[in-house]
């Protein structure tokens, strides 16, 4: 009880300095993404950077690496089953955000993977040609609602995030998750805590798994580590938001004027 | 008959300058590109030498000053005619270096070119695919052609899965800039530094 009373006081003065931060003292509640996103901790995030870089090259990188060895099948299956228990946020944010189609799809997806695919492990609904699996989370619902983004933050271990999605994941935690409302308070012998932790490390360590050779050639090439992470992390976060997909360019490009009046002679 | 002599030497005259001066379809362009590029991968020679063949593609098809100018963003408008020259020759070498970097890690890429959008007169998007191998997925990159000259179209951005590689080092110029009080040496400095590493 008191724990849920600190994450809901922590959200809310999350999204309170997120209004003010995201703009500049006026309440924002503005459709579209500002196209700044302003890094306001940048000292303290450049700092939490390289702590994080610490972590990752003495701990996450290796078990990365190690995860990789695992045989075929089993990463397959590990990481088709972690991604069926994302479906338990994905679906309540498709129907928060009035997407009502996709919630009964990826519930049919959800229902088909867990029996016939034996909890996750095969990813059967793809192979019965359903449509792609877009993940959705609270923070993408809070954009979508209007919340701004406010300032860009990198949180220790879990790294890059901004304001309104740090608050979108306490949602996770204050009952937004079915997988960890059943895992730590479901009283269920098979279920626990430490189950839940080890499912979202696991869901980290596939990530990183899979860009190994991605992250390696990134930092390689830049000249601000720090700079190229932030900025592929908020292009990725505006794609997602905005449910970008290939084709829909008006969308894609439609920050032209920059490259409009950019001539080569 | 000086008529006739006339007529078919204007028709010659044409035709023969019309066989010179075609346009170049943005999607045939890429995947001429790619293929080529993809050629200099899969080939049996050092890192170091498929690094130099990229590089002199890259020069070709790249239309590095435009890139160059648009990753100084705003900072491009206070650049007198000496500063932009030191900047070019030091953008066009850390450009070099790193894409073709970039580019080395793969091998015996295939790429399928399956679509293209003209956006305006001066840019075309090119949609392509990334074909999976069983080390990575498939990887969508469209590819910002500027069509402004079409006989001689040039890249200036890939977009890979959505993500902008010039927004992305526009990005890391401007945060290289802002940390230093904006001062275009020390981008200078930073650019000189990772070309000579």
């Amino acid at each position: 009880m008191l724990r849920n009373l600190i994450i809901i006081t922590i959200s809310f003065l999350l999204l309170t300095l997120n209004a003010n931060a995201g703009s500049d003292g006026e309440i924002s509640l503005k459709n579209k993404e500002p196209k700044k996103i302003k890094d306001c901790f940048e000292k303290l995030n450049r700092a939490t950077f390289a702590f994080n870089q610490g972590v990752d090259k003495a701990i996450i990188k290796p078990l990365a690496k190690s995860y990789r060895d695992l045989p075929d099948p089993v990463q397959r299956g590990t990481s088709n089953a972690v991604k069926n228990l994302s479906n338990l946020i994905t679906i309540p944010n498709n129907v928060l955000q009035g997407d009502i189609k996709s919630a009964m799809i990826n519930t049919a997806r959800l229902a088909v993977n867990t029996t016939l695919g034996l909890l996750g492990t095969i990813d059967v609904a793809n192979k019965m040609g359903f449509p792609k699996y877009e993940k959705e989370d609270y923070g993408q619902t809070l954009a979508v609602w209007g919340v701004g983004p406010g300032c860009y933050i990198v949180l220790p271990v879990l790294g890059p995030s901004t304001i309104r999605d740090t608050a979108g994941s306490f949602a996770n935690v204050m009952g937004g998750d079915p997988w960890y409302n059943a895992s730590v308070h479901g009283n269920n012998e098979f279920l626990s805590e430490g189950l839940y932790i080890a499912s979202k490390a696991i869901s980290g360590i596939d990530f990183r798994a899979n860009n190994i050779e991605s992250f390696d050639n990134l930092e390689k090439n830049s000249i601000d580590f720090y700079a190229s992470v932030k900025s592929l992390y908020l292009q990725d976060r505006e794609n997602k938001i905005n449910n970008n997909q290939r084709g829909n360019i008006e969308v894609l490009y439609k920050d032209e004027e920059d490259w409009e009046e950019i001539d080569s002679k | 008959m000086k008529n006739i002599k006339k007529i078919l030497l204007v028709l010659i005259f044409i035709s023969l300058n019309h066989s010179y001066v075609y346009s170049i379809e943005p999607d045939v362009f890429v995947q001429s590109t790619v293929n080529r590029a993809s050629q200099i991968l899969s080939k049996n020679i050092t890192k170091e030498q498929k690094i130099d063949e990229l590089k002199s593609i890259a020069k070709e098809t790249v239309d590095i000053r435009g890139v160059g100018f648009y990753s100084l963003g705003s900072a491009r408008k206070n650049l007198d005619e000496n500063q932009k020259k030191i900047f070019f020759d030091l953008f066009e070498s850390y450009f070099l270096k790193s894409f073709s970097s970039r580019l080395s890690e793969y091998t015996n890429p295939k790429i399928e070119v399956n679509g293209k959008e003209v956006l305006n007169k001066n840019y075309t998007i090119v949609n392509s695919l990334l074909i999976a191998t069983n080390e990575r997925p498939e990887i969508k990159i469209d590819w910002r052609i500027y069509t402004k000259n079409p006989d001689n179209p040039l890249i200036r951005d890939l977009i890979i899965e959505g993500l902008s590689l010039a927004r992305t080092q526009k990005e890391e110029f401007a945060s290289i800039l802002n940390s230093n009080d904006g001062d275009i040496n020390a981008l200078f400095n930073t650019l000189e530094k990772f070309s000579k590493n």
